[in-house]
């Protein structure tokens, strides 16, 4: 694997195997927070400790495997483009916290993409694994085994009363974040996923809009993460989490099958013009763009349209990200030229299918 | 819905947070959210400023007595051994500079932790494989003298002498352990 690679295909390898639940989870991600004894933070640390840190983390990783992870590749944060970087996060293989780190940091990527091993983040270690549709517990399992295999070779910063000692007070204990990419259309059309979002929180979980350059949620991507990762293990933290995913599942089922039984034509009617929207335009903005996507995938799912395959949504998403774009066209482009390379790959994309 | 903050971008951000021990919920958008400290990064959902300058806004808020004033002194000479940040630099930050940090401030640690964790201050989760092996097995006596206890009480003897059983012999590992090489 070559950072080539990471860089061409928009969407991971991992993405193109369908998992439980995808028409409506995107993907479940588990992320674990690690340090090393004794040395500072790298908020503090000096440059000494923090390239001593990468330089272990690379020769001892670079090229291991670990079960199916295959051929972990270092990148040093420092080699890339700022181009590379942006589409680094945008294929969240990295948080944008490290891109904008110029040196002492860098990252090891799976050859499927689907664990990541940032260093000299906030904290030395942020292990990341991904799994397609709605695998949590899988997910989290397979995390351990990782972070497991990791702690073979690194004295971990670990306290009996404290648990994993990290950078951030958010973060100690587990240094768990646990969280699913969910695509909601039917409960934000209608409304409810607002109404639903207060009881959500008072369970101690997040929920937030992805994507969009802007603020607004668009594309109807949720994120669902825990916030607590003291006093709670990450069993209970993930089944908690979990539940509450079930939850939403059978909800927005419920919201798509009640918009098809009463406004059927009218669903019918949107996602066909955003269709149109997606295969003819000439200049569309990402916000556009997204909102289209969703619908299309919309239509997909509920069996309106046939012929398109369903990650569509996943691809085109991380295709028409800014960073993305200007790899693709190997310069840096204008919002404006943005968005007619956007309407066009769109379109190529879209006739691929037919 | 509408974002608390600035009322014009819809909220994509939604979270409760503990002020005073009552549960607040908070929706914001991401500009707000950014603007007033509740994120630092995208990972991060809430404001640790915040946590912390509310917490130390009731601290030491008097400074007129004596008393007080000398905790706020002691709480700014506090001092990391290891990588030397101070109590003052950590309740500014709102970041640990090093592992050690943990136990230099742990006086104050107990209510930082209970506001961001929902009243929790202890770890119970994964231990790590290598180096916690021991607590792992002192973890597990412990739940097997519970286990004995419990059998005990409810008179079945024989389980009972086969968790005994199972208790000396981790004992004996444990012991083995503690020595280094047996
Ligand atoms: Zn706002
Ligand atoms: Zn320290």
């Amino acid at each position: 694997m070559s950072l080539q690679q990471f860089m061409n295909e928009a969407i991971s390898p991992w993405m193109k195997e369908d998992g439980p639940d995808s028409d409506i989870v995107m993907s479940s991600r588990i992320r674990l927070a690690r340090n090393l004894d004794k040395v500072p933070f790298p908020l503090i640390a000096n440059d000494q400790d923090l390239e001593k840190i990468l330089t272990f983390m690379k020769q001892t990783y670079h090229h291991q495997s670990f079960k199916n992870y295959h051929d972990l590749e270092f990148v040093g944060i420092n080699e890339l483009t700022p181009v590379e970087k942006q589409v680094l996060v945008e294929k969240h293989l990295i948080s944008p916290h490290l891109a904008d780190k110029s040196t002492h940091s860098g990252v090891l990527i799976s050859e499927s993409e689907q664990v990541s091993v940032m260093v000299n983040e906030e904290d030395h270690i942020r292990i990341q694994l991904y799994f397609p549709g709605f695998q949590l517990q899988r997910a989290l399992d397979e995390a351990f085994e990782f972070d497991d295999w990791l702690e073979e070779n690194v004295n971990y910063a670990f306290d009996e009363d404290r648990g994993y000692l990290t950078s951030c007070p958010t973060n100690v204990g587990t240094g768990l974040r646990a969280s699913v990419m969910m695509h909601l259309p039917a409960l934000a059309l209608t409304q409810k996923l607002n109404r639903m979002i207060p009881a959500i929180s008072q369970l101690g979980l997040v929920v937030r809009g992805i994507y969009g350059e802007g603020s607004e949620a668009v594309g109807n991507i949720f994120q669902i993460s825990n916030q607590i990762t003291l006093g709670r293990s990450e069993e209970d933290i993930v089944v908690d989490l979990q539940s509450v995913v079930q939850k939403l599942i059978e909800q927005e089922r419920k919201a798509r099958r009640l918009l098809m039984d009463q406004s059927g034509l009218r669903l019918e009617d949107r996602i066909f013009r955003s269709y149109g929207i997606l295969e003819r335009s000439r200049i569309i903005e990402s916000k556009e763009a997204a909102t289209c996507l969703s619908d299309l995938r919309l239509g997909i799912d509920i069996g309106y349209i046939d012929h398109i395959s369903k990650t569509i949504l996943n691809e085109l998403m991380v295709l028409t990200q800014p960073g993305f774009l200007q790899h693709y066209a190997k310069e840096a482009l204008s919002p404006q030229r943005r968005d007619i390379l956007r309407a066009s790959l769109i379109r190529e994309r879209l006739y691929l299918e037919k | 819905m509408d974002c608390q903050e600035c009322k014009e971008r819809s909220a994509t951000l939604h979270f409760t947070k503990v002020v005073n021990g009552a549960k607040t919920e908070i929706h914001v958008c991401e500009q707000c959210a950014k603007e007033k400290g509740y994120v630092s990064d995208e990972e991060e959902a809430y404001s640790l400023h915040d946590l912390l300058s509310g917490l130390f806004n009731f601290e030491p808020s008097s400074i007129h007595t004596g008393q007080q004033a000398n905790q706020v002194s002691t709480e700014q000479v506090l001092k990391c051994p290891n990588c030397g940040m101070t109590y003052h630099d950590f309740t500014r930050v709102g970041k640990f500079g090093c592992a050690e940090c943990y136990h230099a401030f742990e006086a104050h640690l107990n209510p930082i932790f209970r506001r961001v964790h929902s009243g929790n201050t202890t770890h119970d989760g994964k231990i790590p494989k290598r180096i916690g092996s021991t607590i792992q097995q002192r973890k597990k006596l412990d739940q097997y003298r519970k286990q004995l206890q419990q059998l005990i009480e409810n008179e079945e003897f024989e389980q009972a002498a086969k968790v005994r059983d199972q208790i000396k012999s981790l004992k004996k590992d444990l012991n083995h352990g503690g020595e280094g090489e047996a």
